[in-house]
């Protein structure tokens, strides 16, 4: 492991740093603008809650633009958006937006199918006990997709990570970087090697905390 | 119930409702009186309109045009928080039960106070007052998915009841459940009915349900009605022909052609008729077959016969071959007829 010298553990350690911090706060954003999305696409969709094809159309439009747009081109794309948000174009910071955006595109449409699976006849039961629209949404409808939610959350967790890799084209560092300088560009086989069995046992860590959580929290 | 007009529950009145534009029509004109107290019965085929006809009772299906008057109250003029009230006090239980998949047994009968607003240790002493009615204190920390059919409904009804409605509305309770716990399910509705003094209205595709619970019932075809009364009359003397299949699902008033053909033929100079015969009121356990034997001449060969009891009520089905002379038998039919019971040819 002669190669493995001190300032390239720092450099994985700092890398590994940056991908957490890429991937945790873009999926936190994606979550908390994801949601209101998918229940508002879920609501207004025809035979939804309160139909209505003025929101749902446009939201609908917004969420598939911005997923059939290739990432690498996206984030390129709205780098002065991404100036705007985060004051600067460049740093892992600066990859957080464009990473965010994506993924929240992303949960979006995941998310409303899972709150697409929830029993028709639930909310019909809820209906019939004189519950408001914000009862259902919040008491049955998000309740009852949970583990649905936290399935698809896991999902975008690990699309996230791969996302990440690119973010080097914008100076956002992380593993997926890293590999790309050292193990790529400077031929160092070791490091790409070691990069991919760090990605590999993180993604994995992250699937299995999604599958523990689900089983925990349906009742099925 | 006493000599005055007894109170009506759920009056529909003149109801219509098309789902696609220049469609059929899934309710045509459809009225009904339901009376507090009693146990109402829609029976129909799927497809029938009755299950828009009793989601039109909460308003979760809205009528294109009628009325919905409901304990007294308009409900089609109800705007949309006075409407929420009064599906309060209206109970509902599904065919597929509708529990929350993530709330225990307690949780799920707790639902319906919570989104009204009361207060959890009021809730608390509700659930434990109710769960013991449908007999399941013992599990009430236990997921729906842990539970049998049968216990998932009574959960459903324990539900339903919980807000103290004065009526159940009963969408096709039973359809899931096997023979022995749909017996169970509907004592329970009825055992409920005369404790809490409810107003029930179900809907089903099994006469069975309707025999077993019903006092009165509604046969719906195409979205009308076609035959309405208490349901010993129904049984006894359908008159639709689409009711009579029904009630033959149930009572069994057929008998096979083959069996018909194999009935020995009338000897010269006699004539041979085949009837059936419902035994019903005061005479339903009288000797009628063997008087009209002796008494109008005539030999009497019983082809099939059972007795069985709607409503409390026992009443007995024959089918009958009587041979005698031309204007004897015909006598013969008239003087059972005089005596309240229904005689009906069969065809051989």
């Amino acid at each position: 492991m002669s190669w493995l010298t001190p300032t390239l553990q720092d450099l994985m350690i700092q890398a590994l740093w940056e991908t957490i911090i890429m991937v945790g706060a873009s999926a936190g954003i994606a979550v908390a603008l994801g949601l209101p999305l998918a229940l508002l696409l879920h609501v207004t969709s025809p035979g939804g809650l309160s139909p209505n094809a003025w929101i749902n159309r446009p939201i609908g439009l917004a969420v598939n633009a911005a997923r059939s747009t290739p990432f690498i081109i996206l984030m390129v794309a709205i780098v002065p958006f991404t100036r705007l948000v985060a004051g600067t174009s460049i740093g892992t910071t600066a990859a957080v937006v464009p990473l965010a955006l994506a993924a929240t595109a992303f949960l979006a449409r995941l998310f409303e199918n899972a709150l697409r699976e929830v029993d028709r006849g639930v909310i019909e039961a809820a209906r019939a006990m004189g519950a408001t629209r914000m009862q259902i949404v919040w008491k049955v409808l998000v309740p009852e997709a949970l583990p649905g939610l936290i399935a698809a959350t896991t999902v975008a967790l690990v699309s996230l990570v791969g996302f990440s890799a690119m973010a080097g084209a914008v100076g956002g560092g992380g593993l997926g970087d890293l590999g790309i300088r050292f193990g790529y560009q400077r031929f160092m086989p070791e490091v790409m090697a070691t990069v991919v069995i760090i990605l590999i046992l993180f993604v994995q860590g992250l699937q299995s905390l999604g599958d523990w959580l689900v089983r925990r929290m349906s009742h099925r | 119930m006493t000599e005055t007009a007894p109170n009506r529950a759920i009056v529909l009145q003149g109801l219509t409702k098309c789902f696609v534009a220049g469609g059929t029509l899934a309710l045509d004109d459809v009225s009904l009186a339901v009376q507090a107290g009693e146990v109402f019965g829609i029976a129909g085929r799927s497809g029938a309109g009755k299950s828009t006809l009793i989601r039109t009772v909460n308003l979760l299906e809205r009528p294109d045009s009628g009325r919905v008057t409901v304990l007294g109250q308009d409900m089609l003029a109800l705007e949309e928080d006075a409407l929420r009230t009064a599906r309060r006090g209206i109970g509902m239980v599904f065919q597929h039960f509708n529990l929350h998949t993530r709330r225990t047994v307690a949780e799920n009968v707790a639902f319906p106070l919570e989104i009204a607003g009361i207060a959890a240790a009021e809730r608390r002493a509700r659930v434990a007052e109710i769960l013991p009615l449908v007999g399941l204190e013992a599990k009430r920390d236990a997921y729906p998915a842990q539970l049998s059919g049968g216990q998932k409904q009574r959960v459903g009804i324990a539900r339903a009841l919980a807000s103290r409605p004065k009526i159940l509305l009963c969408d096709e309770a039973t359809s899931a459940l096997d023979p022995e716990t749909t017996r169970e399910i509907l004592a329970l509705i009825r055992d409920l009915r005369d404790r809490l003094d409810l107003t029930v209205l179900l809907i089903t595709h099994e006469m069975s349900v309707v025999k077993a619970i019903c006092d009165r019932v509604a046969v719906m075809e195409a979205g009308r009605i076609i035959e309405e009364g208490r349901v010993f009359e129904v049984f006894t003397r359908p008159r639709h022909a689409t009711t009579r299949s029904f009630v033959a699902e149930v009572i069994g008033h057929g008998v096979p052609d083959s069996t018909l053909a194999r009935l020995p033929q009338p000897e010269a100079g006699e004539v041979r008729r085949l009837v059936q015969v419902v035994f019903t009121g005061p005479h339903a356990t009288r000797a009628v077959v063997s008087q009209a034997s002796r008494d109008f001449g005539l030999d009497v060969n019983i082809v099939s016969g059972r007795v069985d009891e709607i409503a409390g009520e026992p009443f007995g089905v024959m089918a009958l071959a009587a041979y005698g002379a031309p204007g004897q038998v015909e006598r013969a039919f008239d003087w059972m007829r005089s005596l309240g019971l229904t005689v009906t040819e069969l065809h051989a």
